[in-house]
């Protein structure tokens, strides 16, 4: 055994041998990864990538309606690893969107991954920035850079990442390209290690961002510690049932960040 | 506590209807901010045009539909044509063989005959013909699917289809799960989650059993081929049978629309809602991972669960038939006494007593139709009681013909019946655990099979007035 220098620890190759894929044993995981993104952009691939499963992939909208779960080791930490339904948004009332955003929101995962598609990537962007209102531990992992490549579309990943204020890592999911790095980047949010300052979305209309402004300030003053008052605020202008009943349950104190990552409350989506 | 909610109440007053347009235009002008500064094109390579074309093609208002029947009629062609041989194999071999040694055995080790009748002539017989019987077009079916389905091809099917669907007053995303339901019911009505308004949504979970599932592929496929394909000169024998069941599924998706129109005029009304659908591009289909995946997961699981019922479903048979109850067996009181209704709906008491045998899994039809004709018809071929006995393509239809009385009406019948009956039980309890409502449970269930009875009556009716 040689000694792994520091240049060493930051290498992919290096990183894609520390990886154990662990299937279907999920317990007693260090932290839970949560899997989104609009339907058919491979989040089933990269999930099968990290944990060894093979959750059937299909080219289509709608192939994973419910939620599948797996594991990896990475570093001598154990992920779990929850693979979303794919949707366009999560603003709408169906059920495949419900359970992502209940997820997000109150599953509290250590990291969000979005999966994005390289070639659309401005549709794929309005999922990605509601995702950032909800948690600011996120990782985008753009996908199918081949297929942008050969429609001839190139982008400029580092000022994505600047953009978004998270890590941005370019995949081509089906040929495992991209793989360690999505796993280094992970890692990193996950750990802190990686200070993400997420995009909070700007053009709001004036009256909308006064009754946001007004709902915010009502939170805060009974939840002063909520990170995602915002997100909150704008959901109950929605009339999100879910949120007004862990109001009236008390417990939306729960999602007050806790500074430990990797502390989870999953008994509350279950 | 109440301060936010009261808050919130009185804000979303005051913004009204506008919210979620204000709310999802400042998201779009985001997105797309962020993504103009980070995308570029490159002009000198313009967007590949294959895609195009291709899409030109197969969504076209009249080629789309053409294309579809082409693609369905040769996937059925090559299944039908391809697993005859494998077919014959697994018969002599499981069926024969097997069964043979099995028996032998037994005789050997002189164990009591009732025994030996369990297992053999009812366990394992029952096993083995299910295995002999899907394995083969299974094998073959569901690769090609598959395949078709990591080419992109479903979503063009759901797009020609999703206009209908909305004329029929259903959401459009409503051709989505119907898809998954040609894999598997109970998967199709989860599906339907995608679908945001209840309304569209029982619409769409109350017609997911229009879907032929991969537990009727196969009885679809042996029929089709025994008495639709058999009515043809032997050259055309296998276009004609491929025929007859694309024109099953067709039906299928006709009823399918027949039924969400009249659902959403009279119980469930409203309008459609409208929805995007995004054409995913066309992209290669991973040959070797396919076959690997569509083999091992689809084929065994399906035949894996074809086979833990089929076992406890021949030990039942066994016993209905071999347990005598004044002058006959149980098995022969259950098909008098539905042998009336059988024989108007152009069907007989054996087959109907099979579709109640086969309410865990419509896999076993066949092989409980087949086992019952020959135990409670004339003792031809040798059978006795409850044995289910080496039956080839060709043995199966004289059996069926000769002793069971079958005819041409009998082999569209059941192919009818086999499309419009009530769902397996996975599928009802799939039904409820999504609605939780009894009453929509019920309406799944038994609007197919009301449906199947008067089809198959009218059929049966027109034939003996012409």
């Amino acid at each position: 055994m040689t000694a792994v220098t520091a240049t060493c620890e930051t290498c992919p190759a290096y990183n894609a041998a520390a990886l154990k894929k662990l299937g279907v044993q999920v317990e007693a995981a260090d932290y839970i990864i949560a899997l989104a993104g609009n339907p058919n952009t491979g989040k089933s691939t990269v999930f099968n990538a990290l944990t060894g499963l093979r959750q059937h992939v299909g080219n289509w909208a709608g192939k994973t309606v419910s939620r599948a779960e797996g594991a990896f080791r990475f570093n001598d930490k154990k992920y779990k690893v929850i693979d979303l339904p794919g949707t366009y948004s999560l603003l709408s009332t169906s059920v495949d969107e419900e359970i992502a955003r209940d997820f997000i929101l109150f599953g509290q995962p250590s990291v969000t991954v979005v999966v994005v598609d390289a070639t659309r990537l401005e549709r794929n962007l309005n999922l990605a920035l509601q995702i950032l209102q909800i948690t600011d531990r996120v990782v985008v992992a753009l996908n199918l850079m081949d297929e942008a490549e050969r429609h001839g579309i190139q982008i400029d990943v580092r000022h994505l990442s600047r953009k978004l204020g998270v890590p941005v890592v370019p995949m081509v999911a089906r040929k495992m390209q991209g793989v360690p790095e999505l796993l280094q980047a992970i890692e990193q949010v996950a750990t802190g290690a990686y200070v993400t300052r997420p995009y909070r979305i700007r053009q709001y209309d004036e009256r909308l961002e006064q009754a946001v402004q007004t709902l915010v300030e009502a939170i805060h003053a009974e939840y002063p510690d909520l990170p995602n008052a915002r997100w909150v605020a704008l959901r109950l202008l929605d009339g999100d049932a879910s949120i007004e009943q862990a109001i009236r349950e008390g417990r939306l104190g729960d999602l007050t960040r806790n500074n430990e990552p990797g502390v989870i409350a999953l008994e509350a989506v279950s | 506590m109440s301060t936010i909610l009261d808050t919130a109440k009185r804000l979303r007053a005051e913004l009204g209807a506008d919210y979620h347009d204000l709310l999802i235009e400042a998201i779009y002008t985001d997105a797309a901010q962020i993504a103009d500064s980070c995308v570029s094109h490159d002009t000198k390579k313009a967007r590949l045009t294959f895609d195009k074309m291709l899409d030109r093609i197969l969504t076209h208002p009249i080629g789309g539909f053409v294309a579809m029947g082409i693609m369905f009629f040769i996937v059925f062609w090559i299944t039908i044509v391809g697993s005859n041989i494998p077919s014959q194999m697994l018969a002599d071999f499981l069926l024969g063989a097997v069964y043979n040694t099995l028996h032998e055995f037994a005789a050997a080790l002189s164990t009591p005959a009732w025994i030996t009748g369990f297992f053999i002539d009812g366990v394992y017989l029952a096993t083995a013909w299910v295995v002999s019987v899907m394995l083969p077009p299974m094998a073959i079916f569901f690769p090609l699917f598959t395949l078709l389905e990591d080419f992109g091809y479903l979503p063009r099917v759901a797009f020609n289809l999703d206009r209908l669907f909305a004329k029929a007053g259903a959401h459009g995303k409503q051709s989505l799960s119907m898809m998954m339901g040609f894999g598997c019911n109970a998967a199709g009505v989860v599906a339907t989650r995608i679908i945001d308004s209840p309304r569209e949504r029982l619409i769409a979970i109350i017609t997911n059993n229009f879907s032929i599932c991969n537990g009727r592929w196969p009885t679809l496929i042996l029929i089709g081929t025994l008495f639709i394909g058999n009515t043809a000169p032997p050259a055309l024998a296998s276009l004609v049978a491929a025929l007859s069941v694309v024109a099953v599924a067709v039906l299928g998706i006709v009823m399918s629309l027949i039924v969400s129109w009249g659902l959403s005029r009279t119980w469930l009304k409203g309008e459609a809602s409208v929805f995007s659908l995004e054409l995913p591009p066309y992209r290669p289909p991973q040959v070797m991972k396919t076959l690997y995946t569509s083999l091992i997961d689809r084929t065994l699981i399906v035949l894996s669960r074809a086979v833990v019922m089929a076992a406890p479903a021949g030990a039942v048979i066994w016993l209905t038939s071999n347990i005598i109850i004044g002058d006959t067996s149980i098995a022969g009181h259950m098909v008098n006494f539905l042998n009336p209704v059988g024989l108007l709906l152009g069907l007989n008491g054996v087959i109907l007593v099979a579709y109640i045998v086969a309410i865990p899994a419509n896999e076993i039809i066949i092989p409980t139709i087949l086992m019952l004709t020959l135990t409670l018809g004339q003792n031809i071929a040798g059978a006795q009681s409850g044995v289910m006995l080496e039956l080839g393509d060709a043995e199966v239809y004289t059996v069926l013909t000769q002793v069971g009385g079958w005819t041409l009406l009998t082999g569209v019948n059941l192919m009818l019946f086999s499309l419009l009956h009530n769902p397996c039980s996975t599928t009802i309890l799939t039904i409820w655990n999504e609605t939780k409502s009894l009453k929509w449970t019920a309406v799944a269930t038994f609007l197919p099979l009301a449906m199947g009875i008067i089809v198959t009556f009218s059929v049966n009716l027109l034939v003996h007035i012409f």
